[in-house]
């Protein structure tokens, strides 16, 4: 393992010749689909910009959720489902390959409510959520303070309640990022770090990639690279509108492990140190500060839902920025101008991780992206309101 | 392993502050931080790793390691490199993770 990490470090290309995949963008989401396009083609490539990119992957929270997810398109609550599925095969391939877990945890997942205002709306969401015409079906509950507790011992006086379902997890973001990149190595995958992409040609039906270290080419790409995917998408004829939504985190020291079931915006890590999060604001680009009102906002939550968290800690706290579209969900889409390329955002990339390798991987291969992705396209963002 | 400076071993002998370590009485001197004083009377190692139970002390003595960690009358977890040491303090080793109590 150690002269395989060591030659991670080096920028080597191991294929000269043309790849038979390329992902632009080396983060979750990115990674995730060069790993299953390399189950499927021999030659795979991922080019990445470097530590000045956003790295929307190295500052998340690491659920595997679907409670709340889809309300306004159940195509995504149908890929949602598919990918919690199918969750487990893709840790268990990279734990073969690479020796490595994930911190992959399906147990069940929670959303606490404070207030009975918030117990209304809760049950209300869900149900009009699960009621959609055509949404993927699937069990959950709203339970009420003493269910709860009887799963999660140590809630405060103020918790009412929680909606819970039993296909909401965990895994540890940080470990899925190494495992991926892990998994490069010993797969011969090759990841070239500050490789930004400054322009995409299509000549011969070969994809030509322009990065400082020179001309990458392949037959396929793959456009991953979170807010940069508004640019990379002019080059194939594709308007991306994505935005950049800041939310902040809140970690607690090391604990012994105590809470077993994950909150939404509360879980504590495999390894026991806490996170506290899921803060949404609008504050363009400025991922390199934190504020006291949103930190002070979420960690009165906290200690309202486990009070005893009161004596625990901080020993950090980040801001990081989801990659947000127009309407919150993801884009996958097939350039009609350049086909084989292809573009795939969203700002759920622990979630989607097995979908993105085990679904969209084998579409990109095959060179078309199956009927139930149509939802996905940008289409969407052209379609004239009706009245 | 380390050894106090001649003005340093001045300064302990002149203000002796007193504290207890895991039940015994250590001596160091006003301004040492708890780790520095572990360290000055000998003691290397301040805790145990939540996984593996290995020994472990002091490493960056600037806050940022946490490898310092002791309970701090009954505070756990406490970075003993960012503590002054004051007189009658009860220092006990860190046994791996702390609690939460529920």
């Amino acid at each position: 393992m150690s002269a395989s990490t060591k030659e991670s470090i080096s920028n080597q290309r191991h294929h000269k010749g043309v790849y038979d995949a390329l992902v632009i963008g080396g983060g979750l989401v990115g990674s995730a689909i060069a790993f299953g396009l390399r189950q499927e083609v021999d030659h795979v490539a991922v080019l990445d910009e470097g530590d000045v990119a956003f790295r929307a992957s190295r500052g998340n929270f690491g659920l595997v959720w679907v409670q709340s997810k889809g309300m306004g398109m159940p195509a995504y609550g149908h890929w949602t489902v598919s990918s919690q599925r199918l969750w487990s095969v893709l840790a268990e391939k990279l734990e073969a390959i690479t020796g490595l877990e994930v911190g992959l945890e399906q147990k069940g997942g929670l959303h606490a409510v404070l207030t009975e205002h918030e117990y209304e709306s809760r049950v209300q969401f869900m149900n009009k959520l699960i009621e959609q015409p055509g949404m993927i079906q699937y069990q959950w509950k709203m339970l009420d303070r003493k269910e709860l507790l009887d799963m999660v011992p140590g809630i405060g006086p103020e918790v009412l309640g929680a909606s819970w379902t039993e296909i909401d997890g965990v895994a540890n973001p940080l470990k899925m990022l190494r495992a991926l990149h892990t998994a490069f190595d010993v797969q011969s995958v090759d990841y070239l770090p500050e490789h930004p992409v400054a322009d995409i040609h299509f000549k011969n039906n070969i994809f030509e990639m322009g990065t400082p270290h020179g001309i990458v080419r392949a037959k396929k790409i793959v456009i991953a690279s979170g807010l940069g995917n508004q640019l990379l998408g002019n080059q194939i004829g594709l308007s991306i509108p994505v935005r950049p939504q800041r939310g902040q985190i809140i970690v607690l020291e090391r604990t012994k492990r105590m809470l077993q079931l994950p909150f939404a915006t509360l879980r504590q890590m495999d390894e026991g140190t806490w996170l506290i999060g899921d803060s949404q604001e609008e504050a363009a680009y400025a991922d390199d500060v934190v504020g006291l009102p949103i930190l002070a906002t979420l960690a009165n939550r906290a200690v309202r839902t486990i009070p005893k968290l009161r004596d625990v800690r901080v020993v950090r706290s980040w801001s990081a920025l989801r990659v947000m579209s127009k309407d919150g969900f993801p884009i996958y889409e097939e350039s009609p101008q350049f086909p084989g390329a292809f573009v795939a955002t969203c700002h759920s990339g622990v979630t989607l991780a097995a979908a993105h390798a085990l679904r969209l991987a084998p579409m990109v291969v095959e060179g078309k992206l199956s009927e139930e992705m149509a939802p996905f396209s940008t289409r969407r963002f052209n379609v004239q309101a009706t009245t | 392993m380390f050894k106090r400076l001649p003005e340093s071993e001045a300064q302990l002998n002149a203000h002796p502050v007193a504290l207890k370590v895991n039940g015994m009485e250590v001596f160091c001197r006003e301004g040492d931080s708890v780790a520095a004083a572990l360290f000055a009377a000998g003691l290397l190692d301040c805790r145990d790793t939540p996984v593996k139970g290995v020994p472990r002390g002091p490493f960056c003595m600037m806050g940022v390691c946490f490898d310092c960690l002791v309970e701090i009358n009954g505070m756990p977890n406490q970075q003993g490199c960012m503590v002054l040491a004051k007189p009658g303090m009860n220092i006990e080793r860190q046994l791996g993770a702390r609690e939460v109590q529920t």
